[in-house]
């Protein structure tokens, strides 16, 4: 196979590199990580071209007129494999079935944020992708052009066929080696008008679904390098102990096992297979201590209940005068909520793959920040930072969890002292007990009502090891109460904690939206007219820069949901929540309808209305809000973490339990049409879900939920 | 519970008293031999000693179904199952449910666009194909048993017993 490099783009972000183009990508994840875009029926393979052109980093041109297009960011299951290469085809104008997906490596000359997070993918990278489709085609257009001696904006370009008024036609397949020399701005392209689209908002399924449903090699965890070997690793049993001596006579006796390696306070057992490197690690006898006092959840209970009532030193934010607002009330209403620590539990256990070598340092994995990661290896291992190289697998869920290192780390650590390719596998009782989880939190909500209008708002935040983000003061609903004060405590604790799928958010917006729903009811008002009479009064300040989120924006979902669940219309066997929250710059408002079923209440039927912008592939959109809604009941529901001396009371899912089917409601999703920027959907549908499910279920059982999971508190509530 | 209870027993006796053996297994219709510890499950056999990676390792304990493959049709938790337990079985896993990768299911998948991640997807697909093996038009109520013990952590459950209708041509 020939590879051409173009020499265009060299002052732009759509740089050519050998690295990024060249034969490195080619050799190594060529057969791994090709996926052509599926279609509703099976047809043959794609013929591969016998010549590839580089364009720029984005796209290559086969001389068969097949395309490749390489998908940037990491996937984690949102769908980005999918819709980033969908924006760069439709602006590059080739038939989509044209068009085999490549996962590209981690590459950050060529590309600005390989991140999975935050939902930002799409958001962040809209006009990269747009640009590098659209100059690519404004090269092949040029070159076409030269040829016939006419200019460039005579020609047009249908399905990577470029015609000239004449009635010339060339496609880019036989074009693109003539294309070579030309040099075009990115910046000066002419992206297409939102009503020529002819593949963003359609229906493109999943490019690795032929892959995903016949079993090949994909993940992380399908890693198979020659010579490699697989290592389980024993962590410190609780948090906050330290390894002071181990035995491990007995795991070098297993067969298979290799090696027994103490790094830091973990110890590795190497083997040749998982499961001897897995019997290997039980075999391990190791001797623990604790130098600070073992946690459990009661003791953080007792200090965050504390600490809510404590001021705080610094306030996140403060509007207006609270304490007279409170003063001057005709009443007062003060609530506690409080959530437990959730582990990520992605299905896909932790794991990565590493060769550590005098030469270089090869990597391939799960990872969400693979640029992030990169420096910390670079770091621990004292290395340069080119050094590093990695490889991007499909990741078997993240949520978060995945865009901490420390997995890599271990493999990079455990490969540089055995001198050998390992892959690290997490257990899945390593995966739950070594966790980077939800922080327990609670907050303290209180308003100060007067004539019917809610005059102060009061939210305090205790959260073990960590405290809400710094936009979050500036989310609803701020502005819309004039005296308005968001305080912030941490308790410090030995307990990892990090970002779980829409972090603060996933437990905050219940705790206000369900606050909210009380307040209507002490008012006397609709919960949806509360709510639309609260955005009102935040328009006034739209001009305020601080404020990300759009009254407007709000009221429009708000005003879909409520229609298209028929709010208030229902009869008396079915009992309705409504929640609306703005995260991860996407609006949501969800419905909740609930029945009685053999006693219980069960949430049956969630309605959707988001507001993300122009929609890219809504067949993918609608399955991410689908899974957002049901991942937030299943957690706000049933997810429940403790910790006893340090140690978590789950590790395996025999006693951590996840929604199944069986409880899963039917999810209705509708979008508000609009052609805005588009913006993410890994996140935004999950903060509402808790709460409008509680909404609910107070209108079924007349009992408020103060406390997740749910399923504990109706229990103690009878 | 019973099950992981077990399980941690079996795994704290045999890990210095199990010996290596020979294994003649019959997987998608071809026969492996195989050389492992008698108390290897055959999730590590497919996937460490033979290459089939796409039953997946979730929980070790025949709690979330990731492993889900076929034992002479039936569907069994591979990651809890002996080798030395198989004997003669036919045992298919997902790169064996169809030829072409078209099995309906497979199909119902695709036009759903079921995954998300997609990494329990495999699990999925081969206890229903299990299901409507036995039962051509499965109830809402049969399909919810049958998939009671498969943990989607993305939340595609309803795409799921979509495609599992539309594959069993319930409209």
């Amino acid at each position: 196979m020939t590879v051409i490099n173009n020499k265009l783009d060299r002052r732009s972000f759509v740089k050519v590199s050998a690295a990024a183009g060249g034969g490195i990508v080619l050799g190594f994840t060529w057969l791994s990580s090709c996926s052509r875009p599926e279609r509703a029926e099976i047809i043959p393979e794609l013929e591969l071209p016998d010549t590839w052109v580089n364009m720029n980093a984005y796209l290559k041109i086969g001389d068969n007129g097949v395309i490749t297009i390489m998908s940037p960011n990491p996937e984690v299951g949102q769908n980005v494999k999918t819709s980033m290469p969908m924006i760069v085809a439709e602006e590059l104008d080739v038939d989509w079935q044209q068009v085999i997906v490549e996962q590209a490596p981690l590459d950050t000359k060529n590309f600005t944020r390989q991140v999975a997070g935050g939902s930002q993918s799409i958001r962040a990278e809209w006009d990269n992708l747009r640009k590098a489709g659209a100059t690519a085609k404004a090269v092949l257009v040029a070159a076409a052009a030269r040829e016939w001696g006419v200019d460039p904006s005579t020609c047009t370009v249908a399905k990577g066929i470029i015609s000239s008024e004449t009635g010339d036609k060339v496609s880019y397949g036989e074009i693109a080696n003539k294309a070579v020399d030309i040099e075009i701005d990115p910046e000066t392209v002419t992206l297409k008008g939102i009503s020529d689209y002819q593949i963003i908002k359609t229906d493109r399924r999943n490019v690795d679904m032929q892959k995903i449903i016949t079993g090949q090699s994909l993940y992380g965890i399908d890693t198979k390098v020659e010579g490699m070997v697989y290592a389980s690793v024993l962590r410190p049993p609780a948090f906050g102990q330290k390894l002071q001596s181990y035995d491990d006579s007995e795991s070098r006796m297993v067969n298979g096992v290799i090696d027994v390696i103490r790094f830091k306070e973990k110890i590795a057992v190497l083997a040749h297979s998982n499961w001897a490197a897995m019997k290997g690690k039980k075999a391990l006898k190791a001797e623990w201590i604790q130098d600070t006092p073992a946690e459990n959840t009661e003791g953080h209970n007792e200090q965050l209940i504390a600490l809510l009532d404590l001021e705080a030193s610094e306030p996140r934010r403060k509007d207006g005068d609270i304490a007279k607002a409170f003063a001057e009330a005709d009443q007062v209403v003060e609530k506690i909520y409080e959530a437990p620590f959730l582990p990520h539990n992605c299905l896909e256990p932790m794991n990565f793959f590493a060769h550590v070598t005098e030469e270089k340092v090869e990597c391939i994995g799960p990872i969400q920040t693979p640029a992030g990661t990169q420096m910390q290896i670079a770091r621990a291992l004292d290395r340069e930072r080119d050094d590093v190289h990695i490889m991007l697998t499909r990741m078997g869920g993240g949520f978060g969890r995945r865009l901490y290192g420390d997995f890599a780390l271990e493999a990079c650590e455990i490969s540089s002292l055995s001198g050998k390719p390992v892959q690290v596998l997490f257990t899945r009782e390593d995966d739950m007990a070594s966790g980077i989880y939800r922080p327990a939190t609670k907050y303290k909500i209180r308003a100060g009502l007067k004539d019917g209008e809610i005059t102060g708002y009061h939210i305090t935040e205790a959260c073990v090891n960590g405290n809400m983000y710094g936009l979050i003061p500036n989310f609803f609903p701020a502005w819309c109460i004039d005296n308005y004060l968001v305080e912030s405590h941490r308790l410090d604790s030995n307990i990892t904690i990090g970002a779980w799928r829409a972090p603060y958010t996933n437990f905050l917006a219940y705790a206000e939206q369900a606050f909210f729903d009380e307040v209507a009811e002490v008012l006397g008002k609709d919960p949806v007219q509360l709510r639309l009479d609260l955005y009102n009064k935040a328009k006034q300040h739209k001009d305020d820069e601080r404020m990300q989120w759009s009254p407007d924006r709000m009221e429009a979902v708000l005003k879909l949901a409520a229609e298209k669940s028929d709010w208030g219309n229902k009869g008396s066997d079915v009992y309705q929540g409504v929640s609306v929250y703005y995260s991860h710059n996407t609006h949501v408002a969800e419905v909740a309808d609930v029945i009685i079923k053999e006693g219980e209440p069960f949430v049956k039927k969630v309605t959707v209305a988001v507001d993300c912008g122009i929609v890219v592939n809504p067949i993918a959109a609608k399955n991410l809000v689908e899974g957002g809604v049901i991942d937030g009941i299943g957690h706000a529901m049933y997810g429940d973490l403790l910790f006893n001396e340090g140690k978590p009371n789950a590790t395996n899912f025999n006693a951590f339990r996840l929604i199944k089917m069986h409880e899963s409601p039917q999810v209705e999703v509708y979008f508000v049409e609009n052609n805005d920027h588009p913006t993410g959907l890994g996140e935004p549908a999950l903060p509402p879900a808790g709460g409008a499910v509680a909404n609910a279920i107070y209108k079924a059982t007349g009992k408020r939920l103060y406390s997740q999971p749910f399923v504990k508190t109706m229990e103690i509530l009878g | 519970m019973g099950i992981s209870a077990k399980l941690s027993n079996f795994i704290e006796l045999k890990y210095t008293a199990s010996f290596m053996a020979n294994y003649t297994l019959k997987i998608n219709k071809k026969i492996h031999q195989v050389e492992v510890d008698e108390d290897t499950p055959l999730l590590w056999v497919l996937r460490d000693t033979i290459g089939l990676v796409g039953t997946k390792y979730g929980c070790g304990i025949a709690q979330c179904g990731a492993c889900s493959v076929h034992l002479d049709g039936k569907v069994v938790r591979s990651c809890i199952l002996p080798v030395a337990s198989i004997g003669n079985k036919q045992i298919t896993t997902i790169e064996g449910l169809s030829e072409k990768g078209d099995h309906p299911l497979q199909r119902a998948w695709r036009e759903h666009d079921v995954p998300q991640c997609g990494y329990c997807q495999a699990g999925q697909i081969m206890t229903a194909a299990s299901l409507l093996k036995d039962v051509k038009k499965p109830s809402d109520q049969q399909i919810e048993e049958a998939m009671a013990g498969q943990i989607c952590r993305c939340g595609t459950y309803n795409r799921i017993k979509a495609a599992i209708k539309t594959a069993a041509n319930i409209s």
